[in-house]
């Protein structure tokens, strides 16, 4: 850093900073922390949709986009641009005001619950410990921006996606939050960094071994909440054409598009951190590989370890999209009301039992230390 | 009992499994499709694509308008006029193909006494203006002049099995 940077400029750097007042310094670290955040979301997602081409196509026997740069990574780019030139027309008979709010309603909660999710084990933007009721809340708002949409387009398709976008997702909402309830019984608190740090100490340590009905409600539901196939009755390309989002174009459907792959991140980000020990190794404490710089990488926590997870959700999510095909609306119901939430909440009274009398992989729950 | 085994294999998602399986398997196999530009597919040379219209050697045009391929088609797609040429031989004065109402059965080529109207292999062509579809006379006979030597290739690789 000194060699790059000469001394005197370092030092009226350092002093023009000093006299901030200490409320302005947090707020432009914050501000530039949220936007190293942010940016970094919104670059992910611009290659995630062409992940999801590429791992769809080749398990369709395809070869998916490679005609934009080299192996076809410049084609996100190709698709923002084409968005970014194209009409946003806004239906006559809309409500112009919500038509327009809208895409931002799905895209906003789907950023700012970055804000509480640990990075690695020393970074956080915003270190509070009702973490996991604002990651619950926000992601529930997310589905406003749904209903509004099908609402204000005035459409009869859109109207139909948004009833059964709502309809959906508040079905699913309740067995994500009784799997939530298990993972705050496991954790013992509702800070994500508590929950994580609870994890420690290796893979048999993870919470998705005694918790593991409970990591497969969540995971599906978390699917079903991002309205992803089989769950994207939302959309219903045979039935309803689009969906919410038909008569958006342009930049306005660029959001929802965003909006849409920045959950399915955000999911993979919550299902890891819950259940697969997010910024964790999982090769920590295996002290019998020595102690070189390499296997001590390895076995610290990094943020590497959670994008790794990360990666492996999303990879899941469109590895479903490329088998199942789409539920059938009752059906979708059926699995969210009898069988989720019923499955969560005999799993939270064995887990407490199991816990109590600490058995097996549950002895070590923040529960079986309550029971004394 | 099979109740008993129907909910183990519900509850242990099974079939999905299963399902996850097979596109699994599927993701690491290599891909079916061509590169296209780069890439073609084999073609036979019995290929019907674009018409032509042949001439002999000497550089006489080959049809004599018989009209038996106007006859065989079964899209009505072609329209001939014909006359008494210059030199006392029958000779159409007009030989429109309409494109669009083409379907590329081979019918013209099968009835034609003197192989004077063929489908070439070419399959990648285009119109971009209204009326391009139809082609004419001239058009059809420079596509055979230009494509000469492809076409009396593929008609010798095709000659021993008729």
């Amino acid at each position: 850093m000194k060699t790059l940077i000469p001394d005197f400029v370092l030092k009226a750097w350092m002093s023009l900073w000093g006299m901030l007042p200490p409320l302005m310094q947090y707020l432009v670290e914050t501000t530039f922390w949220i936007l190293v955040v942010m940016i970094s979301v919104i670059l992910t997602v611009a290659f995630t949709t062409y992940f999801e081409r590429k791992v769809i196509g080749y398990m369709q026997g395809r070869v998916g986009p490679n005609r934009v740069g080299p192996f076809g990574l410049g084609q996100p780019f190709a698709d923002v641009i084409k968005l970014l030139i194209k009409e946003v027309i806004v239906p006559k008979k809309s409500s112009r005001f919500l038509f327009i709010i809208a895409p931002l309603l799905t895209l906003t909660p789907a950023l700012a619950t970055w804000a509480v999710i640990p990075l690695s084990d020393t970074f956080v933007i915003a270190n509070i410990d009702a973490g996991l009721l604002y990651v619950l809340s926000l992601t529930s708002v997310g589905v406003y921006g749904v209903i509004l949409a099908g609402w204000a387009t005035n459409s009869k398709y859109a109207f139909l996606g948004a009833m059964r976008s709502a309809a959906q997702i508040v079905a699913y909402e309740i067995a994500m939050g009784f799997a939530l309830v298990g993972v705050l019984m496991a954790g013992g608190s509702l800070n994500l960094g508590v929950i994580i740090e609870a994890q420690a100490g290796g893979v048999s340590q993870w919470f998705i071994l005694p918790l593991l009905p409970l990591f497969f409600v969540y995971l599906i539901s978390g699917v079903a909440e991002t309205n992803r196939a089989p769950f994207d009755v939302a959309e219903g390309e045979s039935e309803i054409v689009a969906g919410f989002h038909v008569e958006y174009s342009g930049v306005a459907f660029a959001l929802f598009f965003l909006g849409e792959y920045a959950n399915i991140i955000l999911i993979s980000a919550l299902t890891s951190i819950f259940f697969l020990g997010g910024y964790l190794s999982p090769f920590e404490g295996w002290t019998f590989l020595g102690d070189n710089n390499l296997v001590s990488f390895l076995r610290d926590p990094s943020l590497g370890w959670l994008c790794a997870k990360i990666c492996f959700f999303i990879f899941v999510f469109f590895w479903l999209r490329a088998t199942f095909p789409r539920y059938r609306y009752d059906q979708i119901m059926r699995l969210g009301w009898k069988v989720f939430i019923p499955v969560t909440i005999v799993w939270i009274g064995v887990e407490a039992v199991m816990a109590y009398l600490r058995v097996g992989p549950w002895s070590g729950l923040a529960t079986a230390s309550l029971a004394g | 009992m099979s109740k008993l085994r129907s909910y183990i294999r519900t509850f242990t998602l099974w079939e999905l499994w299963q399902g996850l399986g097979v596109t699994f398997v599927n993701f690491f196999k290599p891909p079916v499709t061509l590169n296209y530009p780069e890439e073609k597919a084999p073609q036979s040379p019995r290929f019907r694509g674009l018409h032509a219209l042949r001439r002999y050697p000497n550089g006489e045009e080959r049809c004599i308008a018989c009209k038996l391929c106007e006859a065989v088609c079964p899209a009505l797609a072609i329209t001939i006029e014909s006359d008494v040429g210059e030199d006392g031989t029958r000779r159409t004065t007009r030989y429109d193909i309409d494109l669009f109402k083409c379907i590329y059965c081979g019918f013209c080529e099968e009835a034609c006494p003197v192989d004077a109207i063929v489908e070439t292999r070419i399959h990648e062509y285009h119109m971009e203006a209204p009326g391009e579809n139809i082609m004419t006379k001239d058009k059809l006979l420079a596509i055979g002049d230009k494509y000469d030597a492809m076409i009396s290739a593929d008609k010798a690789a095709d000659a021993k099995y008729r």
